[in-house]
Formats: structure tokens, sequence, C-alpha cells
């Protein structure tokens, strides 16, 4: 059951993830594009941790830590600039 | 492992699945900026906190000692979704002040007809800065319109 | 006491995610984590703005659970609204007078509003103490300010007596 369960949740991620990839193409604003590329770190997140769930392995844990640590500042480096046309004031 | 445990991670990680698709969806298929906001801040947060509860509870229960630091991601994603939210949507209002109407309209801008937020105004406590904002925006999309 | 411990409840959490990170594997670690629960506060004491006393944790709690239960169920109604006729919905900026008078409480009010799906607080003005936000399907934007200062913000003013 959860080997299934498993495998459907990779369909459903990856389809999400392709969604967002279409809208960080597509635009059509920065801000629209930030937003793509933040939801395309938090769905390869869930994508870690159903890897983590496969495979038995707790170590993927740690790349998922990191990566939403990750998407979190720069997302926020991201909005400053456009806010401000700079990053470090 | 226990089968009322498996059933219980089953379901997590699917509904943290579909949760995560429909803010994907959201984030596709709405008309504007401001609405396409609303569906990755909480359906994939949500969605990826049900994931994330689901690794807890397996990693629980298949290895010795229990598996708590996923809370951690969890507790962390839940705090920093409404900060990239706000920030996300000051930026916004910030470029559409002083830009001109994008040469490029969203396709799905004309499906959703006046697909740019309806502005309610209760009294006149707006924030200033945003109500010169949001009033110029206003101008950008009348202007939008005079051109259609 | 207090010189020790400027910030108590920054402290627990501070042990509480060090302790779930390191998935309370061993007394080192724990050491470590309360190590780090006394220093971090003294050392970013100046960073911290002035938050008001916590009067009421058991109202707290409530709040919290009330909030998580909001945030799956009305997940769900915007799942719905997502799926369904995009052109129907009728998005809206709303303005929310607010009652309390404190910027570390109106930001976990902000907080709160942005998880809760449905809207999504774009500004709080510390002058004239008005939330602005974004809703996603608002056809009666008085109902929904009634709603957010009855349920989120009376709490919260009870919680923080402010």
């Amino acid at each position: 059951m959860l080997t299934i369960a498993v495998e459907i949740g990779f369909v459903l991620i990856g389809l999400a993830m392709a969604l967002n990839l279409w809208r960080l193409v597509r635009g059509p604003d920065a801000t629209d594009r930030i937003l793509a590329l933040d939801t395309l770190t938090i769905n390869a997140i869930a994508l870690l941790v159903l890897f983590g769930i496969r495979a038995g392995s707790s170590a993927y844990f740690e790349a998922a830590l990191v990566l939403a640590a990750m998407s979190f500042v720069g997302t926020m480096a991201l909005c400053k600039y456009l806010l401000r046309g700079d990053i470090i004031e | 492992m226990n089968v009322i445990i498996e059933f219980a991670v089953s379901v997590l990680i699917l509904l943290g699945a579909v949760f995560a698709l429909l803010g994907s969806i959201g984030l596709a298929r709405l008309p504007d900026f401001f609405t396409r906001l609303h569906g990755p801040t909480k359906a994939t947060t949500l969605g990826v906190g049900a994931m994330v509860l689901a690794s807890a509870i397996y990693f629980t229960a298949t290895q010795p000692g229990v598996s708590l630091h996923e809370i951690a991601v969890m507790v962390f994603l839940f705090i920093t979704a409404p900060v990239t939210a706000h920030l996300l949507a000051k930026a916004a209002l910030h470029r559409r002040g002083d830009r001109q109407p994008s040469p490029h309209p969203s396709p799905a801008s004309g499906r959703g007809g006046n697909g740019d937020g309806r502005l309610f105004r209760s009294g006149n406590d707006c924030p200033l800065s945003l109500r010169e904002r949001v009033g110029e925006r206003d101008e950008v999309t009348q202007r939008q319109e005079e051109v259609k | 006491m207090r010189r020790l411990f400027p910030r108590p409840a920054l402290s627990v959490a501070i042990f509480l995610l060090w302790a779930a990170l390191a998935n309370a594997a061993s007394l080192g670690m724990l050491l470590l984590g309360a190590v780090l629960a006394l220093a971090l506060p003294f050392v970013s004491k100046p960073f911290w703005p002035d938050a008001p006393r916590l009067a009421r944790p058991g109202t707290m709690l409530t709040l919290a659970a009330r909030v998580v239960l909001d945030i799956v169920i009305a997940n769900g109604a915007v799942a719905r609204r997502v799926i369904g006729p995009v052109a129907r919905l009728e998005p809206a900026f709303v303005e929310v007078p607010l009652d309390l008078r404190d910027p570390f409480v109106a930001t976990i009010l902000a907080s709160i509003v942005s998880l809760t799906p449905g809207t999504v607080s774009i500004d709080v003005d510390q002058e004239s103490w008005v939330l602005c936000l974004h809703a996603l399907d608002a056809p009666d934007p008085a109902a929904l300010i009634r709603e957010i200062k009855q349920r989120y913000e009376a709490p919260l003013k009870e919680i923080f007596t402010c």
C-alpha cells in the first residue's frame, strides 16, 4: 500500500512541478516568476521527503532542510531586489 | 510495520501530494498575480506539511527512537510562508505602481474577465503608501481597458 | 532570573527546536541545545522588539488549535474554487481596521491571516492600524472583516492584553 501511495505521490508532485515550470517560463511578471520558483522549491522538498520514505533513509531530510532555508533566503533577496533595486542596503 | 500506521502514512502522503498539486494548479490557472499568490502560500505549504508529517510517522515507526526533525522543517515552512507572501505582494504592488501596462498580458487574464482584484475601501483609513500604489494600479487597469 | 533569561519563551522555543533537529538523540545534544537556548536570547537581546506580556497561555492553545483546524478545513474550500470556474471568483483588496496596537501582535495576526486560506495579508499600517489583505473570493467583504476581527483578533487581544 505504501509503495503505491509513494508512486502516486511522485506522479502528482511531478505534475505540480511541471505546472510551476510552466508558470516560471510564462511569467508574465518578475513577481510571478519568483513565486513560481518558490513553489518549485517547496515541491522539490516534498519530492525529497518522498525519496526519503521510499529509500527508507532519513539522509534525504538534510537536503530538504537546506533547500527550505535556501529557498526562503533566495525569495527574500529577490523580493528585496524588486522593492529597492538593491539587496544589501 | 503496523497496518494502521502504514495506512495513515499512505493517506497523509496522498493528501499532501494532492494539496501540493492543487496549489500548483492555482498558480498556473488563476488570472492575476494576487489571486495566484493564494495557491502556493497555503495549499502547497499544507501539502508539504502533511507529507513531512507522514515522513515523521514513518521513520518513528521503522527506526529506533523518535524522528522529530521533520517537525522542524514543518515549523520552518509554516513560519516562512506568510513572510514570503507578504514580501511578494509588496513587490508586486511596487512594480505595478511604477510600470506601464505589461506589453504581454497574461493569457489567462482575458479569460478571467475582470481579473484584477476589485478594490474595496472601508472608510479613509487606507494606508497612504498602499493607497497611492493601488490608486496608480487602478489607473493602469483603466488604461488597459481603454486600449481594449 | 530575568537577567539570565531575557526572553523565556524564546529560550524554550530554541531548546525545543534544537531537540527536534537533533532528534533528541543524546544527552550531549540536549545539553548543547540548553546552552544555545541560554546564549542566543542573551546575544540577540538588543535586536528584539519589546513583546507584550503573555497573559493567558490557555487561550493561546485554543487559538492555535482553531487556526490549525481552519487551515485544514478552509484549504478544501479554496481547492474547490481553484478547480471550479475561475471567472466567477470575486477577488478583493480588503482593509481591516485593527483594535490592537502592538507591532508584534499585529505580525502574528497578519501571519494567521496569510496562512488561513482565502486571504493573504499585504500590509499593516502602523499609524492608522489597518491590516490590508487580499481575498481570493470575497463577495461580502464586510462579513470577512467581521470574521477576522472576531475569530482571530479578539483572542489575540485577550492573550497579549494590548
